[in-house]
């Protein structure tokens, strides 16, 4: 959109990966003077909306000197040695695809400093908080921007000690045993995919995505593709998570304090996906294509699993929890994405992309709903607080109660907001998957998936009804506050960007089609 | 001293003189050792006992001054003891029984700096409750039969070299004074060691009736022509020769002594046996299977991978079940860890049975990885000894609020050896020796170290979060002595160094070593 040089555009894009290391690493050192604030604590907190700050605004200036034209072609490359002895290179660059979930991480980590300055989790101190944010930050704005294999796996496990801390020091009640499923769960993964990756780098003679992608796995033999794929999909698939995966999520995730939840639902999560899309498409879509069924059989389950679980949890009497529920929802969501990529055509992995960004937005959101429900009522279980006839938050916090049934909304994939684009094109996909791949079970998993839009819709309503509805209230109950003027803040950029989404897909579309459609032709330039 | 430098390319006249010549120069790291070695053991006799302090200080600058002396051997190309006549007669290139390669040179880094480590943590324990003069003697002693051992290209002197080694150790673990454990540790190792080393000298003896020769390069070549009666003595002799060296990298099922000795060992020396003893053993490993007995690799490569995969699986499930309130537990994860460690270790040497690259250059590099690591560990554990002599690991709780260096430090050391970031060396490292057991097509092996890095994390992280807890009760600052701290800040500096940048260490994972 603007004209920006290629030695800027670099050095945006080597700031967003660094900057929060070196963020991080100031936070724990005392905070110079002019900056002491009114009291450390407060320093830190600042420091974290700081430096978040000053990256989402990074981010968002790489976006504007993105060059919209060519958005399937790598833009903003460094391309540095780094670890000759196993063939690393520093490669960092971004296209159409990594584009947005760089922005969105960027965004939701700003959004979640912000909120955490109001209203700090409760925990030990905040210094070790921000710093571990910002490590977090760190390794997910990497993994979207590395082009080398190892280099993906070092970003992807960099996220995991961060994760672990947040959970179980700021985290609420079972934090320390879900923080442990949470970290064994993924790194048991992501063992079994650097095997992957180092199988594909051995073979292939080079961990270039870029020219790996290129080579569209014209370089490696049928079996090795097969094992690559098996091995880097499963680790791929505990991050996602894809069902029977997915048991580490609901746990984390209602242990995990509101910011940690945000970030682990909003981006994350995406990580796994991501790798789909930029790894095993690509480089290994003999191997890929065999798999895909499969993946697609188990991205159905997980979406009709998920919306089981949820309507259980939304049942009167079955003291559901609301952050497992949109856990469980979650794993829901995320059945598209995969199904999505599954189809291996254009629309799909378009519409998976589509349904990340827009999970990471709406579902960002509802955890900070919940986050803040828990915060006013001092529980998230959802007979507490609907009691018999239901919370009546449209009563006593209107403003809450209508952002509550936005998110519901736009989370079931109400045509004009965010979610629907992504699941209606996943859907699309499966309709007419690609080349090879058996017609008839997709059309199955499409029905089934069709289904499971209807589910979603059931349950989100139910929770609807329970928590914004209800009878009149007993006199003498104290009040809940209304929405508060940080709590706007935070949550209004993710209104604003659902509506944005669902009313003008092609933002994204535009930004995602050519660089989908280049992978799965072979690669990128 | 006169350089002759009998380089090996230059292959002349067979000298007529019957003196050897010898280049000083080359075998000058080891030498330096000894004799700095013998030198303190005299002068423990004048030195007036407020004086001792001397002794340590004199044997951490003949260290120093030894690994200095690495620098002009640096190209790697001279080796001295050459046998000069029918060898070069035929054309070959001479046999000799001291080479400084770099493999030698990487590995005596290793150990000299090792040793130097361990020296900077035991000047405290010397000065309260250790005999000053026989320890720096013991410990010099064994550093230079380990600087000595990757050099030896003979099976005499890498024998020779491996009990010079060994022997003073023993006796290092039962240096404590008036403690029972400390003596009974020592003979445990001492009884185990020298099973084993009785075992590999029948090995070397049989290796030396089937082939005629000593020299490691020479018996490679003849082993290919043994004579069909001498080919059961032949390939029994390289499996009882592999023995003595699986016993000195505590591989299963000679792993039994390491926890009672590294709890009943002084601290210090139960460090250097954890990094020195184990690159003792996998040098000679390396040097007896890769130099020696290539032509024999369909014997000892699927032992080896065996070998490991139980090496690694046992020590990791025992550190497992190490329950963090029992006394002294601390040091018997780490003695655990360590027998997981050279699991880890193993699989490159296995791996280079199968492949045509060279793969224990991945050995090397963990190795050096695991050697800055390890001992860094080892001295926080020294540093909060001196406040909790217990050394259990509850002990840690709440380090973070007492001393935030050395907790940060110690948490940095084990993310480090479980391999998760931001101990990217410890990651890289295993991402090596992954893609060696890959490479080579071990992929269960590799799928077995992925299982067994899954558990070691568990143990490690579970101390690296105990660290960050709520101290229980008021924390109480660890007093940091100087050398301590020293050899906590040089630890952690080469480790940060090496994290930024791998290719320190790692590049001898591509280059040929010999």
């Amino acid at each position: 959109m603007i004209d920006i040089s290629e030695s800027v555009m670099q050095f945006l894009l080597a700031l967003i990966v660094a900057g929060p290391l070196l963020g991080a690493v100031a936070a724990l050192l005392p905070a110079p003077p002019g900056l002491k604030g009114k009291s450390p604590d407060q320093a830190v907190l600042r420091h974290g909306v700081t430096v978040t700050g000053v990256i989402l605004l990074a981010a968002i200036v790489l976006a504007l000197g993105f060059d919209h034209d060519q958005p399937s072609r790598m833009q903003a490359t460094t391309d540095i040695s780094w670890i000759p002895a196993l063939d690393v290179r520093i490669h960092l660059g971004v296209d159409g695809i990594s584009l947005p979930l760089l922005v969105l991480t960027a965004l939701l980590t700003f959004l979640c400093a912000l909120y955490s300055y109001f209203k700090m989790p409760s925990g030990p101190s905040p210094k070790g908080f921000v710093a571990l944010l910002l490590v977090l930050e760190s390794g997910t704005l990497a993994t979207f921007a590395v082009l080398d294999l190892v280099l993906f796996f070092l970003a992807f496990e960099m996220v995991l000690i961060p994760m672990y801390f947040l959970i179980a020091r700021w985290g609420g009640e079972g934090r320390q045993a879900a923080a442990w499923k949470f970290i064994l769960y993924t790194l048991l993964g992501s063992v079994v995919m650097l095997l992957g990756l180092l199988l594909i780098g051995v073979q292939a003679g080079t961990f270039d995505m870029v020219a790996l992608a290129t080579d569209n796995g014209r370089g490696l033999s049928t079996t090795v593709q097969v094992t690559a794929v098996l091995a880097i999909g499963l680790g791929l698939a505990v991050k996602t998570p894809m069902w029977p995966l997915h048991s580490w999520l609901p746990d984390a995730h209602t242990a995990a304090p509101t910011v940690g939840s945000v970030l682990l639902a909003g981006v994350l999560l995406k990580m796994g996906t991501y790798g789909f899309v930029r790894i095993v498409l690509p480089i290994a879509p003999d191997g890929m294509r065999i798999f895909a069924p499969y993946l697609a059989a188990f991205a159905v389950a997980g979406i009709i699993y998920g919306s089981l679980a949820c309507l259980a949890l939304a049942r009167p009497g079955s003291k559901g929890d609301l952050k497992r529920l949109i856990a469980y929802s979650s794993v829901g969501h995320m059945g598209f994405v995969l199904l999505g990529i599954a189809t291996m055509t254009p629309t799909g992995v378009n519409g998976a992309l589509f349904a990340n960004i827009a999970h990471g937005l709406v579902t960002g959101l509802l955890f900070f709903l919940v986050g803040a429900l828990k915060d006013r009522y001092g529980t998230a279980d959802l007979d507490t607080l609907a009691g018999a006839t239901g919370a009546a938050l449209y009563g006593r916090a209107p403003r809450l109660g209508a952002l509550l049934a936005f998110a519901a909304v736009a989370s079931l994939g109400l045509p004009g907001l965010a979610g629907f684009w992504g699941e209606m094109l996943a859907l699309f996909g499966a309709f007419e998957p690609a080349e090879g791949l058996s017609r008839p079970a997709f059309l199955t998993f499409m029905a089934i998936g069709a289904f499971g839009t209807l589910l979603t819709a059931a349950y989100l309503l139910i929770v609807v009804r329970r928590v914004c509805m209800g009878g009149p209230r007993p006199a003498g109950e104290t009040a809940i506050a209304d929405v508060q003027g940080y709590e706007f803040a935070a949550w209004t950029p993710l209104v604003a960007l659902t509506v944005l989404a669902g009313l003008w897909p092609a933002v994204l579309l535009g930004l995602t089609d050519p660089a989908v459609q280049q992978l799965l032709a072979g690669g990128t330039r | 001293m006169t350089p002759v430098t009998t380089l090996a390319s230059e292959s002349g006249e067979p000298s007529a003189s019957l003196v050897q010549s010898i280049d000083w120069l080359t075998i000058a790291p080891p030498t330096l050792t000894a004799v700095v070695a013998l030198a303190v053991l005299v002068a423990d006799l004048f030195v007036p006992p407020e004086r001792k302090r001397l002794l340590g200080w004199t044997a951490i600058g003949g260290l120093v001054a030894a690994l200095a002396l690495l620098v002009p051997l640096r190209a790697g190309d001279r080796s001295t003891f050459c046998l000069t006549s029918e060898a070069q007669a035929q054309g070959h290139a001479a046999a000799c029984s001291y080479t400084a390669d770099h493999f030698t040179l990487v590995v005596q880094l290793l150990v000299l700096g090792g040793a130097l480590l361990t020296a900077l943590l035991s000047l405290d324990e010397t000065r309260e409750r250790l005999p000053a003069g026989e320890f720096w003697f013991l410990l010099l002693s064994s550093a230079a039969g380990a600087a000595l051992l990757p050099a030896s290209r003979d099976l005499a002197t890498l024998v020779i070299a491996l009990e010079v080694a060994s022997l003073p150790a023993f006796a290092l673990v039962g240096l404590k004074r008036g403690d029972r454990q400390s003596g009974e540790a020592a003979l445990k190792f001492f009884l185990s060691s020298v099973t084993a080393t009785a075992v590999t000298l029948l090995g070397v003896s049989f290796v030396y009736a089937a082939t005629g020769t000593l020299h490691l390069t020479e018996i490679a070549q003849r082993l290919d022509s043994v004579p069909g009666q001498l080919g059961t003595l032949a390939q029994a002799g390289v499996a009882l020769t592999l023995v003595g060296f699986a016993f000195k990298t505590a591989a299963v099922p000679f792993h039994f002594w390491v926890p009672d000795t590294y709890v009943g060992a002084p601290l210090p020396v139960a460090a250097y046996l954890s990094v020195v003893g184990k690159a003792v053993g996998f040098t000679g490993l390396v040097l007896v299977t890769v130099v020696a007995f290539p032509s024999y690799a369909d014997v000892w490569g699927p032992a080896l991978a065996v070998l490991a995969a139980l090496t690694m699986t046992a020590g990791n499930v025992a550190a497992l079940r190490q329950v963090s309130t029992r006394a002294w537990s601390a040091v018997r994860l780490l003695a655990w860890s360590s027998v997981a460690q050279a699991g880890y270790l193993l699989v490159p040497i296995a791996a280079a049975a199968y492949s045509d690259d060279d793969q224990v250059g991945a050995t090397v590099a963990y190795a050096l990885m695991y050697a800055v690591v390890n001992l860094g560990a080892f001295a926080v554990v020294a540093l909060v000894a001196r406040t909790r002599p217990a050394n259990r690991i509850e002990d840690y709780r709440g380090l973070y609020a007492a001393s935030p260096a050395a907790a940060l430090a110690l948490g940095f050391f084990l993310l480090n050896l479980a391999g998760l970031p931001p101990g990217i060396i410890g990651l890289f490292a295993k991402v090596t020796v992954f893609s060696s057991a890959v490479d080579a097509g071990l992929g269960w092996l590799a799928v077995v170290m992925g299982l067994n890095v899954v558990i070691a994390l568990y143990y490690y992280l579970r101390w690296t979060a105990l660290l960050f807890r709520a101290p229980v009760g008021a924390p109480v600052p660890h007093k940091a002595s100087v050398p301590v701290t020293v050899a906590i800040a040089l630890t952690a500096v080469c480790g940060v160094v090496l994290s930024g940048y791998p290719q320190f260490a790692l590049r001898f994972a591509a280059t040929t070593l010999f």
